[in-house]
């Protein structure tokens, strides 16, 4: 059960039951949809950009536990980044979550998110904990067709 | 009267006889892969919807045919060629047998189910499906007695018409036959209807589906996928004009699926793919089809899996169809009552008649978390849509928790799955 745990941290089941920035941000003027075909999770991202600064975010959908809280607890960390920082982070966050090894002290640069870091023990969930970061690239590109896991 | 309701009433004896002396424990070391862990625990297969595990006696047969029988079939004249051709044309003969069908010819072996409903939507479909017309199906369909349709329907500018289903997951048979539509000149040309619904369990009442459909002279294509591993399947009682299964979830290899088909539309339909073996002579200018079953085989089987799916037929038939059925009904049940009866969990699909599955949703916990968790107990169950998203859709939510069941499977291991979903519920607490 010890692996379960690694999975399931309190900071994750906290956010997935009461997830912070759920709201379709009227203000937004990049959105973007998100959807993992496998498990039928799909969420939308607001952006409200100034240049290309992060002003505002919030996110809608559902999903399991892991994407939701992922999708939950980016939006806390992204409210005022550059879309460039944005991205940086998102790197980061990928390759913890997929367990690659960093050279370059990327877990300590994530704050509250290296929570995710348990999800590398469990490869059929790394998708969950990225389809938000994933819907999030599309609107900062500002894609209009929906991004897939797939 | 469907057809799941027969078994008890055929059987020589009362329900809870056959299953007292159904050898579970037996049957379980029939099948290596029971015996492995999986994360510190003994593995729970409970995935059986998807595919089923396979006994030795398949997994003998794969490597008897390699070893000693391997060579092609239907062409040559020496000793292996023969030999091969005779063991494919007897695994024809078992299925024909399992199916109860008049004749062998009317076996044809491809893939898997999906590919025999591909089948008939490309060659009866096409030749009798035209501008306006219409192909009915049920709202339980797997995508695999969908979209083949629908891909039909978009070329020939026919339309798909779906029969409802009710809040237990049962067909509205009154919608159904009204979408039928008139006695005389109905458009539908073709129902497809599964026997057992994949994401609900639920057993259509064929025989009535059928009689409609042939009040109408429509004839009637049966995705037997999930029914062939749990009920004792008749074509000729049942009177349908085709009946697709799939080798993999009778306990048999992947790669080999039947189709079978009544004699007479056989014959009338055009080849499905071109190749060898479905012709009888090629010309530049001319070919001539090869009589059925061949006309829809072109090009080498998989005749491997043709002994695989002989062998699991074997086994089934040594157990006995309908004892395996009283079995698994008894099992489906026990089941069905231990899971409803955890707090604030729900069971979709609650029809009258169900075999094999139970599908179900905790609250407050999306179903690829409840399989994450069972995974770490070594529960193996099916989490998501099950490639029926209009199922999900019907009842509103996206996904759902699924085990099925096997003729392995215990009263222990349903025991174990309500405790790994009450670890599930610790978890979320």
């Amino acid at each position: 059960m010890a692996e379960l745990r690694d999975l399931y941290q309190e900071l994750i089941l906290e956010h997935s039951k009461a997830p912070r920035n759920y709201r379709e941000l009227k203000s937004s003027n990049r959105k973007a949809e998100g959807y993992n075909p496998l498990c039928g999770d799909r969420f939308t991202v607001y952006l409200q950009m100034q240049g290309d600064s992060i002003q505002d975010i919030g996110f809608q959908g559902s999903g399991c536990a892991i994407s939701k809280a992922s999708a939950s607890m980016m939006t806390q960390s992204l409210k005022g980044k550059s879309k460039r920082e944005a991205k940086a982070l998102f790197d980061r966050f990928h390759k913890v979550v997929k367990g690659e090894k960093s050279t370059n002290g990327d877990q300590a640069d994530l704050g509250k998110l290296v929570v995710f870091s348990g999800v590398s023990e469990f490869p059929a969930r790394v998708k969950c904990a990225t389809l938000a970061w994933h819907t999030l690239e599309a609107a900062l590109e500002g894609k209009q067709e929906a991004v897939s896991t797939e | 009267m469907s057809t799941a309701v027969r078994f008890p009433k055929t059987a020589q004896a009362p329900i809870h006889e056959i299953v007292s002396r159904f050898d579970v424990d037996k049957v379980r070391a029939d099948f290596p892969i029971l015996q492995r862990r999986v994360h510190g625990h003994q593995l729970v297969y409970l995935d059986n919807a998807a595919t089923s595990q396979k006994p030795r006696a398949v997994i003998d047969a794969i490597v008897q045919y390699y070893e000693n029988d391997n060579a092609n079939i239907h062409r040559g004249i020496h000793y292996l060629s023969e030999r091969a051709t005779h063991e494919f044309e007897t695994a024809r003969k078992v299925v024909q047998s399992f199916l109860n069908a008049q004749r062998a010819s009317e076996i044809i072996f491809v893939r898997s189910a999906t590919e025999a409903i591909n089948l008939v939507a490309q060659t009866y479909g096409r030749v009798h499906v035209g501008a306006d017309d219409e192909v009915l199906i049920t709202a339980m369909e797997h995508h695999s007695n969908i979209v083949p349709w629908q891909l039909l329907c978009e070329e020939r500018q026919a339309k798909l018409r779906v029969a409802p289903i009710s809040d237990n997951g049962e067909l509205i048979l009154g919608e159904f036959e009204s979408l039928l539509g008139a006695k005389v000149q109905s458009k539908v040309k073709i129902v497809s209807v599964g026997h057992v619904s994949n994401a609900l369990g639920t057993v259509n009442p064929l025989r009535q589906i059928i009689a409609m459909a042939h009040a109408r002279k429509i004839p009637v294509l049966v995705d037997g996928a999930q029914a062939a591993p749990h009920v004792p399947i008749d074509v000729q009682h049942l009177d349908c004009d085709f009946y697709a299964f799939s080798g993999h979830k009778v306990y048999g290899p992947t790669g080999i699926g039947v189709l079978y088909g009544k004699a007479g539309l056989l014959e009338a339909m055009p080849p499905y793919q071109g190749g060898g073996d479905m012709i009888s002579s090629v010309t530049f200018e001319k070919t001539i089809y090869n009589k059925v079953p061949h006309k829809f085989e072109a090009g080498t089987p998989d005749m491997s899996g043709a002994a695989g799916l002989r062998a699991a037929i074997e086994y089934l038939n040594d157990l006995g169809m309908a004892k395996i059925a009283a079995y698994e009904h008894d099992l489906l049940s026990y089941a069905s009552e231990k899971v409803a009866a955890i707090p604030g969990v729900r069971l979709i699909g609650t029809a009258k008649e169900k075999a094999g599955v139970l599908s179900f949703v905790v609250d407050g916990v999306h179903p690829h978390d409840v399989g994450t968790i069972l995974d770490q107990e070594g529960i193996a169950i099916r989490t998501g849509h099950h490639c029926a998203q209009p199922v999900m859709e019907r009842f509103g939510i996206d996904a759902t928790a699924r085990a099925s069941l096997g003729l392995y499977n215990t009263k222990e291991e349903i025991d174990a799955l309500v405790h790994g979903i009450q670890k599930v519920k610790e978890v979320f607490a």
